[in-house]
């Protein structure tokens, strides 16, 4: 089997217009990824959202201003998220002692107490994997937005499409909550800036990646396989 | 009419719709492995599931959390800690972590089971109901982790010399991999071999619908498709 190479094709009237990529081609043939269901897209103008006729899932979502709306979240996202780490997210006092404790530290007690799967379970759902995706985001849509479409960003685009789930900060939002439940009956516990930054950054991570359509920047790449 | 029936598959990484053609097919835009399904989806999400079931039984019979103080050592396991939960006032609480950490892992197990031998059966019974529960199954999968955020948060945080320490048991770690299992259970599993059954069993329209599309031109720009 012959390899094939790609290249990219950069959309040059669109720049000019500085304006997001096309929408799709009239009548363009969609298989919808859930129950295979062939069938056409409906012609639109501007933001539309479009089903599959069978089974309802999403085959389309579409905004003319997405990228932009996805860059903003993702800028505030990285304020927040730095803010969230750098910051102890609550501090306990029992008896005139203090104890207080980061997102790391959390990851690191655990790591100390003989547990380094769970560590790193947590510390890849809350540390890692926000942090790449809002780098990767950031990355791939400055340029983005000027316009210009970033070197790597099939691999890029994959990534994120795969660590999207395994990023889990709004669980761990709700953690925190119930721990800070269980611990206000025998200490008192005080809630520290990462609590509230951590509050803003769920809402601004969903936000992000509600925004953010792939298939968009998807629709930018090219198709050229190269003669072998 | 399915895209699999006119042997046209949708890349599982950038969603372009292509010709299939011979084995080890490559998308023309990204350049992933073409497939008409997920390779393997049913012995892949059995092998995760089961994995998942066997270590179910540690994480729930061994102690998630070690607290100790001047009183003593308590081991608690998921189940006492919603049952201290409950007796100590905070029962909204306790149904909360009851609901994600006991009733999700098992509704989950359950559902994936349900999902797996209907379509080993062939079934045709409500691919609509079907396909739902897998969607529920797979946007509440995520949230069966909050146990161990709370167990981590708490082990860091009560760390006060004689008075109490809390440590993480190792029924986390049943726990966590129980989580990590399941969700990958469900993302190997394929939601088309639901429809596949009654794809099959239709016959072929004499003429196609006017909804169905042809399939001689399957892109705006023929050339789009690779040959």
């Amino acid at each position: 089997m012959s390899t094939i190479r790609y290249r990219f094709i950069a959309p040059a009237p669109m720049l000019a217009q500085r304006r997001p990529a096309a929408p799709p081609a009239r009548g363009e043939l969609v298989a919808c990824h859930e129950c295979d269901l062939l069938q056409r897209l409906q012609p639109f103008s501007g933001d539309s959202v479009q089903r599959c006729a069978r089974c309802r899932a999403l085959l389309l979502r579409y905004r003319v201003d997405g990228a932009q709306r996805s860059l903003a979240w993702a800028l505030t996202g990285v304020m927040l998220f730095l803010i969230t780490n750098a910051f102890p997210i609550v501090t306990l006092e029992l008896q005139g002692i203090r104890n207080n404790s980061t997102l790391a530290g959390t990851v690191l007690s655990l790591w100390h107490e003989g547990l380094p799967i769970v560590a790193g379970v947590v510390a890849i759902t809350t540390i890692c994997v926000p942090g790449i995706m809002l780098a990767a985001m950031l990355y791939l849509l400055l340029p983005l937005n000027r316009g210009v479409l970033p070197a790597g960003s099939i691999g890029l685009l994959r990534a994120l499409a795969a660590m999207r789930p395994w990023g889990m900060v709004e669980v761990f939002l709700l953690g925190v909550l119930v721990a800070l439940v269980k611990l206000t009956h025998f200490a008192s516990v005080i809630p520290g800036t990462a609590l509230w930054s951590l509050g803003a950054l769920v809402i601004a991570l969903a936000a992000m990646s509600a925004s953010f359509h792939a298939d968009e920047v998807w629709r930018r790449i090219g198709i050229q396989p190269l003669k072998p | 009419m399915t895209a699999a029936h006119y042997r046209l598959a949708n890349c599982h990484s950038c969603g372009l719709l292509s010709r299939l053609e011979g084995d080890g097919a490559h998308c023309p835009r990204c350049g992933a492995h073409l497939h008409l399904r997920k390779p393997a989806s049913i012995a892949r999400t059995w092998a995760y599931l089961i994995a998942a079931m066997i270590l179910y039984i540690p994480a729930n019979a061994l102690p998630i959390m070690i607290t100790g103080s001047i009183l003593g050592e308590q081991r608690d396991t998921i189940l006492s800690g919603v049952v201290f939960l409950w007796s100590s006032g905070s029962w909204p609480l306790a149904l909360l972590v009851f609901f994600a950490s006991i009733m999700v892992p098992m509704l989950k197990m359950i559902a994936l089971t349900l999902l797996l031998i209907s379509v080993q059966c062939r079934s045709r019974w409500q691919p609509l109901q079907r396909l739902k529960l897998y969607r529920l199954v797979e946007f509440v999968g995520r949230w069966s982790m909050l146990d161990i955020y709370v167990v981590a948060i708490l082990a860091a945080l009560v760390q006060i010399q004689s008075l109490a320490t809390v440590t993480a048991g190792p029924g986390a770690v049943a726990f966590a991999a129980v989580v990590v299992l399941t969700m990958l259970s469900a993302m190997s599993f394929d939601p088309r071999l639901i429809w596949d059954p009654l794809n099959d069993a239709t016959p072929e329209p004499a003429t196609p619908e006017p909804a169905t599309p042809e399939p001689r031109e399957p892109r705006a720009s023929p050339d789009a498709l690779p040959r």
